[in-house]
């Protein structure tokens, strides 16, 4: 019927998946940093930049995730910008991981005894000291596993990206639908590459999570 | 001149005043103990004192300089001031060498291997020299306060403050870390302890501060308020002791 064998079609998706794998990292990484400065904000001193922080992270998380990548991709195209589908995706996503990270992370900062704070506090070390060297060496320990849990949304996320017409793996499983006219067995594969994808990421988080509550050990 | 000249000292938590106007002139070297009941403001009064609360009225003076509430002055009358807490609250990811040697390096830029020799002296001092590599969990109670006190002894301050040190350790922990404050008393550190321990603040306290309600109660040697309390609050107070 027609000339794409099943190995046409998965070869084409497994190139198509370098991307949201780099697109994932990338997230990651750039929203891990955004993230992190957001923490500072949304637990130091200054009112302003608290509210700043909080602001920002109740709308992100507040808006769909689609939503954004639209403001991203138009919106700045209304300002005369021209962004290209890989920038106003990797832009999206850093944002709107950021805060789902920085919320997260500030629970885990929250969990460490206020004993902690004040007895930094009482060695004359200034907040920013306090998060270095006392709060975040133990606070990281706690936020692994939902971390590593987060990142299981930031691969399916990407997956919206799709729609701005950058071609991860989403978008190439509709391409090679387009040419093969076998969206079963197209779908079929994109979900199992999914799955492969983000499996091993929620397994690790359980175990992870498994393995801290059974270690008494805070190092 | 006094160490620490605390004025006129007001506190509100929302509408409860928890402190009514405290006056307190500490002298360097002086030893006190604040004894008083439960909720009557001691734990409040230190932590003004210490900073980490900030006070509604009056004034703290410490070695003649205010305690203002921003950064930098905070850190200066911390670096004058050590504080040693009920819970201890050593850092439990690091070793009991490291948790005296990390403020000296991240606020006094004290370099590393100074600090580990002040770590090992003042480990010495608290008996505990063997237990440089030991982390907190591995330690007693009692030997997690006196690396605490260890870890406040590093920053070299005029005076600790230590509330109710010993109220959470077992009985037979107790002795020793009395025992190292005891010392400290003698060499002259000065001291503002919160304490339960009676007999201890008869023996080694110039003074004695009994707060009630927010105030200073009655204040004196030890041997006049141990032994001809004034007020009825007091009478009871101690009679409830024993
Ligand atoms: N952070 C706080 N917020 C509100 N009230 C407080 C706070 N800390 C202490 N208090 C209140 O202040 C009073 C004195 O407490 P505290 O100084 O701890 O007394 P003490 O140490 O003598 O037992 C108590 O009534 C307590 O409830
Ligand atoms: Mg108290």
């Amino acid at each position: 019927m027609n000339e794409f064998t099943t190995w046409d079609i998965l070869r084409n998706l497994l190139l198509a998946t370098r991307w949201t794998i780099v697109l994932s990292l990338a997230t990651f990484v750039f929203g891990g940093i955004v993230g992190l400065i957001l923490l500072f904000m949304r637990t130091g001193k200054s009112r302003v930049l608290r509210n700043v922080a909080w602001g920002y992270i109740e709308v992100l998380q507040g808006t769909p995730l689609l939503m954004q990548l639209f403001l991203a991709f138009f919106g700045l195209a209304l300002f005369g910008l021209n962004v290209p589908p890989w920038l106003a995706a990797g832009l999206a996503l850093t944002l709107w991981t950021s805060a789902f990270l920085a919320e997260i992370w500030r629970g885990c900062v929250e969990a460490i005894a206020k004993g902690q704070w004040e007895a930094s506090a009482s060695l004359g070390m200034g907040y920013v000291q306090q998060m270095r060297w006392v709060v975040l060496p133990q606070a990281f320990k706690i936020a692994i596993p939902p971390t590593v849990g987060f990142s299981v949304q930031i691969v399916k996320g990407t997956a919206v990206t799709s729609i701005i017409g950058f071609v991860e793996l989403l978008k190439a499983g509709t391409i090679v639908t387009n040419a093969t006219f076998q969206p079963f067995v197209v779908y079929g594969f994109v979900a199992l590459i999914y799955f492969a994808l983000c499996y091993p990421l929620s397994m690790s988080s359980q175990v992870l999570e498994r393995k801290l509550n059974v270690a008494h050990r805070n190092h | 001149m006094s160490l620490i000249a605390i004025t006129e000292v007001k506190k509100r938590f929302g509408d409860n005043e928890v402190l009514k106007g405290i006056n307190i002139d500490v002298e360097p070297r002086e030893v006190i103990a604040i004894i008083g009941k439960s909720g009557s403001g001691k734990s409040t009064l230190l932590r003004c004192i210490n900073g980490l609360e900030t006070i509604d009225e009056g004034s703290i003076l410490v070695a003649g300089a205010q305690l203002l509430p921003d950064e930098l002055h905070l850190k200066a009358l911390r670096l004058k001031v050590g504080m040693i807490f009920q819970q201890f609250n050593l850092f439990p990811h690091l070793t009991a060498g490291r948790n005296v040697m990390l403020s000296q390096m991240v606020v006094k830029k004290v370099p590393q291997a100074e600090a580990e020799a002040m770590a090992r002296k003042m480990l010495d001092r608290v008996g505990l020299a063997h237990k440089f590599d030991a982390y907190p969990e591995e330690l007693s109670g009692g030997q997690q306060q006196r690396v605490a006190i260890a870890r406040a002894l590093a920053m070299q301050p005029m005076a600790l403050l230590c509330d109710e040190i010993t109220s959470a350790l077992d009985p037979e922990l107790v002795n020793e870390v009395l025992a190292v404050v005891k010392e400290l008393a003698k060499e002259g550190m000065t001291l503002l302890m919160v304490t339960h321990e009676m007999r201890f603040a008869r023996e080694v306290c110039s003074r004695v501060v009994f707060m009630h309600q927010g105030r200073v109660h009655e204040i004196g040697p030890p041997e006049e308020v141990f032994a001809h309390p004034k007020t009825p609050e007091l009478q009871q107070f101690l009679g409830v002791q024993h």
